[in-house]
């Protein structure tokens, strides 16, 4: 019998895959991206799957699972599509064999992210298919539907979620009798002519590539997954994904144009539309995807000065936009948001093993270039110790540029273990090729820390849970020739100086590994507690140079211009670093 | 019936997450369409969190706009202020009378709200207050406190005690299952009376 279950979009991929007989995915984690193959793991009876090293790799492998004839998925955050846009550039030459479904999540607002990118863009310059659903039923229906078409038309399909469609769990039919589904495998067979492109393979190829273009946008035209809402006709809105939802909230009564599958864009379709209709209105997050294609088949679009085009959607800007086009509509009456209230930003947790590093590096006035990860929150006061952070990896890139353009003083580049594999490796590799004398730090906790504790090659754990090789960043070095690798404990704030200024001040190329386990991952939140003694206290304020939020203020001195110390029994993890910073003895473990 | 709005907030780590799942279960054992979402910062614990729960017949926007809240339930005192332009003007309150220092508060960067009871009681003259924490040591385990907020949002709800436990059931080990329902329970109490 028909079954329904409430499902976040991520979730819902997963089901789908299974349903579909998909047989391998890959991806690495990127947050709204990472709970799809974590979820995907709970069917790895009949789906292989893989945390991989990058997006470029998990892209590579699901290639070589559809290039095999198996049903492939791969799934990554809108800045992993960056990374993993290489090989698929030239696989929507060579086209699917068995299906090749990537799953790519944008994050409009940049709830978690560097920047907000609009991945339709890069779809239509893949010349792959699009889909786009609104929530998590469609995302089921158009992952199972988008497997088929990759193998009928020979296309890389993608599915475009945004966080609200990610993150929102909706009912979802998952149909009767849920299970694996069975396909049969598509032959492999040995061609020259269709898996190397070379030029004068890939110019037929290019050619192909444009008639499929033109066999799926007619497909757009037919499929029911673009559909007319019929209502009243005076005002026509097109529209996708997520903001459909909000359109249908802000705008009820008139005609709707819900494309959820947007590439190619079915023009007909949209054609048809607009003659059936007033005046057009696209509404559409992030960027002007269609509307840029609306205009060019010299369809008239409403015009409006609400701005539309950045940062996440939601009902209130659509009422706007209603309040400028009809004037019918007030946005509600709510309370402004209260700016006055202290902040609650997000902050290393208390006896975190990147905290001592960064107040070494503070202590050493150094120029830090940082990455992506928990880590980037050394940037903040009261630590202070990160000058940049760009994209997965760029830490070292970016340190080693800046000695290279002759500035001064101590540079360093610091990166956690899993961004290391992700991308660390080759720019070492660089460093030492090219003559650098930076020091690399690699902050290794052994778990893929930001995007929720994922496995990764040093922890020893594979997706599934299996036992994994571990990979030693040190012998990593090693091999590729640096002569100065150190190891050090990045709860002992005396080694940690000793070795980072010996490593910052040498003339050589150097690689630190601070090693200490992510306490959160490791369930030593609770590992022990410290106190502080008013009495020794001496309100130096040395302790809270840490940052740690388990040391509060205390009773106030010297007519409330310095604190004493105090320290949440409830928040201390007990990791030892602020005994370490007091010269008083004022502080000591209790349990 | 009317498409209901419910907006979970607080600080990362008190268990939002697990009792927003749980009132979307319970909306859809109830046969209601229902939309939760979440927006969990950067971090894994300690930074602000929201969730947002919608049912109803059918349920479109997963966010709730500006205003439109029915119930704003916040598990945390100074939380409860920052989400004040979520409550729709007739909507209810919900407040654990609980407070977490901020770091920003707390290693001096920022000044501490100075009057945050009488603030509190202007925004929200009618507020429910709940000491979930409390309520949850006396039951042995502090973990459970979300479930006693849980219960004390049931009866703000639609949906009937046994439809929340069924929720429960699916949702929590077995092994933890009892003390949830107990802390769940004391929250019903402590808000009936």
């Amino acid at each position: 019998m028909s079954q329904k279950v409430l499902l976040s979009a991520n979730e819902a991929v997963a089901w789908a895959a299974c349903k579909a007989g998909c047989a391998v995915a890959s991806a690495y984690p990127g947050t709204p991206s990472t709970e799809i193959l974590e979820n995907v793991a709970k069917f790895k009876d009949t789906i292989n799957c893989e945390w991989a090293v990058n997006e470029k790799v998990a892209m590579e492998v699901a290639i070589g699972a559809s290039i095999a004839g198996a049903r492939a998925l791969t799934a990554m955050k809108h800045v992993g599509l960056n990374v993993a846009m290489d090989p698929l550039m030239t696989y929507t030459y060579v086209g699917a064999n068995g299906g090749l479904v990537i799953i790519t999540a944008d994050d409009p607002g940049m709830h978690s992210s560097q920047n907000e990118q609009d991945s339709r863009v890069l779809v239509k310059f893949a010349r792959a298919a699009l889909f786009e659903p609104a929530d998590s039923q469609e995302t089921f229906d158009m992952v199972i539907a988008a497997f088929e078409l990759s193998e009928k038309y020979q296309v890389p399909a993608f599915i475009r979620l945004t966080t609200r469609t990610s993150h929102t769990s909706t009912v979802v039919d998952v149909g009767d009798d849920f299970g694996p589904g069975q396909v049969e495998r598509k032959p492999y067979v040995k061609d020259i002519r269709r898996y190397i492109p070379v030029p004068m393979f890939a110019r037929p190829q290019r050619v192909r590539a444009q008639e499929r273009t033109e066999a799926l946008r007619a497909f757009g035209c037919e499929t029911p997954f673009n559909r007319i809402e019929a209502g009243d006709t005076r005002l026509g809105i097109i529209t996708s994904g997520v903001t459909y939802q909000f359109v249908k909230e802000v705008f009820p009564e008139f005609s709707v144009l819900k494309l959820g599958f947007a590439n190619p864009f079915p023009s007909d379709l949209v054609k048809r539309f607009a003659a059936g209709v007033d005046r057009v209105l696209v509404i559409e997050e992030l960027d002007p995807f269609m509307e840029e294609q609306v205009r060019a088949m010299g369809v008239q679009v409403v015009e409006h000065t609400t701005e539309l085009n950045m940062l996440e959607m939601n009902p209130v800007r659509l009422m706007a936009l209603r309040k400028e086009l009809l004037g019918d509509v007030e946005a509600p009456a709510a309370h402004r948001a209260d700016t006055g209230l202290p902040t609650r930003p997000p902050v290393l947790c208390a006896g975190c093993s990147h905290r001592g590093v960064f107040y070494t590096l503070s202590k050493l006035g150094a120029t830090v270039t940082g990455d992506i990860g928990c880590y980037t929150l050394g940037a903040f006061p009261p630590l202070n110790a990160m000058d940049t952070t760009i994209c997965m990896g760029a830490s070292i890139g970016n340190a080693f540029g800046m000695e290279k353009a002759g500035m001064q003083g101590r540079i360093c580049a610091v990166l956690g273990d899993s961004t290391f594999f992700h991308s660390g490796m080759t720019g070492i590799l660089n460093v030492l090729y090219n003559g650098g004398t930076i020091t690399t730090i690699v902050l290794d906790n052994r778990i893929t820390g930001m995007t929720g504790h994922q496995e990764n090659p040093g922890s020893g754990k594979t997706l599934c849970g299996e036992p994994a090789p571990v990979t030693d960043i040190a012998e990593v070095a090693k091999a590729i020739g640096f002569k100065r690798v150190v190891k050090v404990d990045a709860y002992d704030l005396v080694a940690l100086e000793r070795v980072l200024k010996e490593e910052l001040d040498s003339h050589e190329p150097s690689v630190v590994i601070a090693g200490g386990p992510c306490r959160l991952a490791a369930k030593l939140m609770n590992a022990g507690t410290y106190e502080v003694d008013p009495a020794k206290c001496k309100a130096c304020g040395a302790c809270f140079k840490l940052g740690c939020p388990a040391i509060e203020r205390g009773e106030a001195v010297a007519d409330g211009k310095r604190f004493k110390s105090h320290i949440d029994p409830v928040q201390c993890s007990g990791c030892d670093l602020c005994r370490q910073t007091c010269k008083f003895d004022a502080i000591t473990k209790i349990r | 019936m009317k498409t209901m709005n419910v907006s979970l907030v607080g600080v990362g780590g008190q268990g939002i997450l697990l009792t927003s799942d749980i009132l979307a279960k319970t909306a859809t054992l109830a046969g209601l369409d229902v939309k939760k979402s979440e927006i969990h910062g950067m971090a894994q614990r300690g930074g602000s969190v929201i969730s947002q729960v919608r049912f109803g017949e059918k349920v479109y926007s997963p966010i709730i706009a500006d205003g439109m809240s029915d119930l704003l339930v916040s598990f945390e005192r100074l939380e409860a202020l920052r989400w004040r332009h979520l409550l729709a003007p007739d909507g209810k309150v919900l407040i654990n009378d609980m407070n977490m220092t901020p770091i920003t508060v707390s290693s001096g960067q920022q000044p501490a709200v100075a009057d945050l009871d009488a603030r509190l009681k202007a925004e929200y003259p009618g507020a429910l207050y709940v000491d979930a924490m409390a309520l949850a040591q006396t039951l042995g385990n502090t973990r459970a406190m979300n479930m006693v907020l849980a219960g004390a949002l049931s009866t703000l709800t639609p949906f009937g005690a046994d439809v929340w436990e069924q929720a429960m059931r699916e949702r929590i080990p077995a092994k933890l299952l009892d003390m949830n329902i107990k802390a769940f329970e004391a929250g019903r109490q402590a808000v009936q009376g």
